[in-house]
């Protein structure tokens, strides 16, 4: 048995996210090599800029060759919408929104008592997905961000009806991706499977991406409700007995207002938010999900039906 | 904690973990993200409600893997999962393989990725037959490092005998399966006995911690697959072909054309000798780049696209070759198959075989023979009768033809070009994992061949 305190130093190794990053592009290039009409879910949140960052340098030097898709409950913040546009007109790429609100309005979706429309978005992205053809649709989830995603291949088929089976899945075999599929099932994609939050920031700085400025640290006027702290919004009515107050915070998820909750936070640089990744003690949802919250199995309940 | 962002960048570390019901495998990965501080505040509070609501007493740690309500409601685990922690000096991902119902499937699924695979064992029990399975499963797929984790040595007063019995028994299989490295190591998952920490009750113990080894055992994404002797060859699976066009980001790279993969094995450099596979043309390397650069040289793991000297015709699919060291492409050739489905697997099936960038049809020609782990080191029977066909979590020996050529090598030699997946035509399900075989198991007097 060999002395297993022996130098492992290779000099030609790869280090975390320099494996992290070529294994994302690898997954990228496979799948677009195989698709018929990729798409990417994007919606200003850092995994899928990270995301389209990688595509970038998958496809280098040519531009990202797929468009985006946004699911927009209507109830985002401005700051990311505007991230959103710009970065879509940055990369000259074409940018496709399906609409809550618009499902709201002529009435094939009912809001929610509780206000919040995360679990809306399904019906509209299964539409959007069917509607433009799509095979392949990227996302910027993450197997280290709950429960049920630890168990989701890289490459996952849904039936139909856009519906996840996680008792049924492909075994996913060395790095080889079977995203074969019957007409009118599709494949997502997740290309991050593999990070966590704290890799995802770490590549952010290394690489220089930009990011919506709510994800640093800035003075906000919040309110708690049910232990998380949340923004006035048209969308989200402040309730009797609650109060706001300024304080400084900072968003670890960026989605629908109604139910995305800021942490209290000094980490204005991206080093700082580092370190206060690195030294926290609660889960990015936990900290900032209350969709997440209502049961054990919110999450697997809602990609059974499709989410993302 | 500013000393997080200001330490040298950490390597990673992919491995999975493997054992039998009620061997404490939940145990031993709860208390490696126990120790090494992963499991963050909300999730811990989460098992320990949901523990209370059951009348546990203490916290039970096998939650924190079981991530589907079918899991929690059974009280089983169904699928693979996949954990995420760190230690200062390394990262980890950890596949956490279920031991019961698709046993065989999942350990194949988190082995083949993996750079060490850990072992649980009863201590009480020593090895049994999943653990001669397990042991054959890390041999056929040739994962560099086993950990074989004695478990409940609290329950033998940390007695060395017994410890050393099962010692000496694992070797033994280790040598008759080829494993090249294994190291055995006495722990007590539930006391957190040479888990992460150092016991005080096993002084006759000198060696390793489990997360010691972990952390300095060499890895594949270091490049520890570049080392293999007395090869100086490369391979490259075209993945896609970089011709932007009017696409093109600036005017310059208009009549851009780069092949882009990821480097399967070996280290390759500008001005080597090319061989394009299957069709055989040379050419040259001209250029290697990335996104950020051009390279002089790329080694295994990396993201590339390569330029060549000429025009030659490269599509999706085809392999870049070394022209020193190149394979020979082939249109049959034998295999060990793991069948991880339902439906069986007989002679004269139409399959897909899924090789690098490629899927090309196939047939069966053949079932030659079926691992028998109850033989010593777990060996291929070929008493069986021809036409046999092989079921779930069965691993056999396969020949295959193919409608069109691959560059299908050994997998003992070469892990990427060796390995491939059968996928079913019809519904496009992943049906089994193939490793190649250059050398047809079997022939000759000895009908016993060790994988």
């Amino acid at each position: 048995m060999r002395d297993p305190h022996m130098s492992n130093a290779v000099a030609t190794g790869l280090n975390t996210l320099d494996a992290l990053e070529s294994e994302g592009i690898h997954i990228l290039r496979e799948a677009v090599g195989t698709a018929r009409k990729p798409v990417l879910l994007f919606s200003g949140g850092k995994d899928s800029v990270v995301v389209l960052h990688l595509a970038s340098k998958a496809f280098w030097p040519g531009r990202v060759p797929f468009e985006l898709l946004h699911v927009d409950t209507g109830h985002n913040f401005d700051e990311v919408l505007d991230f959103r546009d710009r970065t879509v007109e940055r990369l000259g790429l074409r940018l496709q929104v399906a609409s809550v609100q618009d499902y709201i309005d002529d009435g094939r979706l009912r809001e929610r008592p509780d206000g919040t429309r995360n679990p809306l978005q399904t019906v509209p992205l299964l539409d959007a997905i069917a509607e433009h053809k799509y095979d392949v649709v990227f996302g910027g989830a993450r197997r280290d961000e709950e429960k049920a995603r630890a168990k989701e291949r890289v490459v996952s088929l849904r039936d139909e009806f856009g519906q996840w089976d996680p008792r049924n899945q492909r075994p996913e075999l060395w790095n080889l991706y079977n995203p074969r599929h019957l007409p009118g099932q599709h494949v997502r994609v997740f290309p991050l499977s593999n990070w966590t939050e704290l890799d995802v920031w770490r590549y952010i700085e290394r690489e220089g991406i930009e990011l919506p400025s709510l994800y640093y640290a800035h003075e906000r006027e919040v309110f708690e409700r049910d232990g998380m702290l949340l923004t006035p919004h048209p969308a989200v009515k402040i309730r009797e007995g609650e109060a706001t107050a300024v304080r400084s915070v900072r968003y670890r998820t960026v989605g629908d207002a109604s139910c995305t909750g800021a942490v209290e936070s000094t980490a204005a640089s991206i080093d700082a938010v580092i370190a206060e990744v690195a030294a926290t003690r609660i889960t990015e949802r936990g900290a900032t999900r209350a969709d997440d919250r209502l049961s054990e199995a919110a999450m697997e309940d809602r990609k059974k039906e499709g989410y993302f | 904690m500013g000393t997080v962002t200001a330490q040298a960048a950490p390597s990673l570390l992919r491995f999975a973990t493997a054992g039998s019901v009620d061997d404490g495998k939940s145990t031993l990965v709860g208390r490696l993200l126990h120790d090494t501080k992963s499991i963050l505040a909300d999730a811990y509070e989460a098992v320990e409600r949901v523990s209370r609501d059951r009348g546990l007493e203490t916290a039970d740690l096998a939650l924190l893997t079981d991530g589907l309500r079918a899991e929690r409601e059974q009280g089983i685990t169904i699928d693979v999962a996949y954990r995420y922690f760190s230690t200062p000096h390394r990262t980890f991902i950890l596949a956490d393989c279920p031991g019961h119902v698709q046993y065989t499937r999942n350990t194949v699924t988190g082995a083949s990725t993996a750079d060490a695979l850990v072992v649980l064992i009863d201590a009480r029990y020593g090895v049994v037959e999943q653990t001669r399975r397990h042991l054959a499963v890390a041999g056929l797929l040739r994962v560099p490092h086993v950990i074989v984790a004695v478990n409940k040595i609290d329950l033998l007063e940390f007695a060395e005998a017994p410890f050393r019995t099962i010692a000496a028994d694992v070797a033994a299989h280790a040598k008759a399966l080829g494993l090249p490295d294994v190291h055995c190591v006495p722990v007590s998952a539930l006391l957190g006995d040479n888990v992460a920490v150092r016991s005080a009750h096993t002084p006759w113990y000198t060696g390793p911690t489990v997360l010691e080894l972990l952390e300095t055992l060499p890895s594949i994404d270091q490049g520890a697959d570049i080392q293999q002797a007395a090869f100086t060859g490369w391979r490259v699976p075209v993945q896609w072909v970089l011709r932007p066009q009017e696409a093109a980001l600036s005017p310059e790279h208009r009549e851009y054309r780069g092949y882009a993969g990821q480097v399967a094995e070996g280290v390759l450099r500008v001005g080597d000798a090319v061989t394009v596979l299957p069709s055989g043309q040379h050419s040259v390397i001209a250029g290697i780049d990335t996104a950020t650069g051009e390279l002089d040289s790329a080694h295994a793991g990396q993201s590339i696209a390569v330029r060549l000297a000429d025009n030659v015709d490269v599509a999706r699919g085809d392999w870049l070759v070394s022209s020193i060291d190149a394979p020979r492409v082939q249109k049959s050739f034998h295999a060990h198959v793991a069948w991880l489905t339902d439906r069986p697997l007989r002679p004269r099936d139409r399959v897909l075989v899924q090789h690098g960038s490629a899927t090309v049809a196939a047939m069966i020609i053949s079932i030659d023979g079926i691992l028998d782990i109850s033989l010593p080191g777990g060996t291929l029977d070929k008493s069986i009768l021809p036409g046999h066909e092989l079921g779930l979590n069965d691993i056999g020996v396969v020949q295959l033809q193919l409608a069109s050529p691959l560059p299908i090598e050994d997998y003992g030699r070469h892990r990427r070009t060796g390995a491939f997946c059968l996928v079913d035509p019809q519904d496009g399900n992943t049906l089994g994992a193939g490793t190649a075989r250059a050398i047809v198991p079997g022939t000759g007097e000895d009908s016993h061949v060790t994988i």
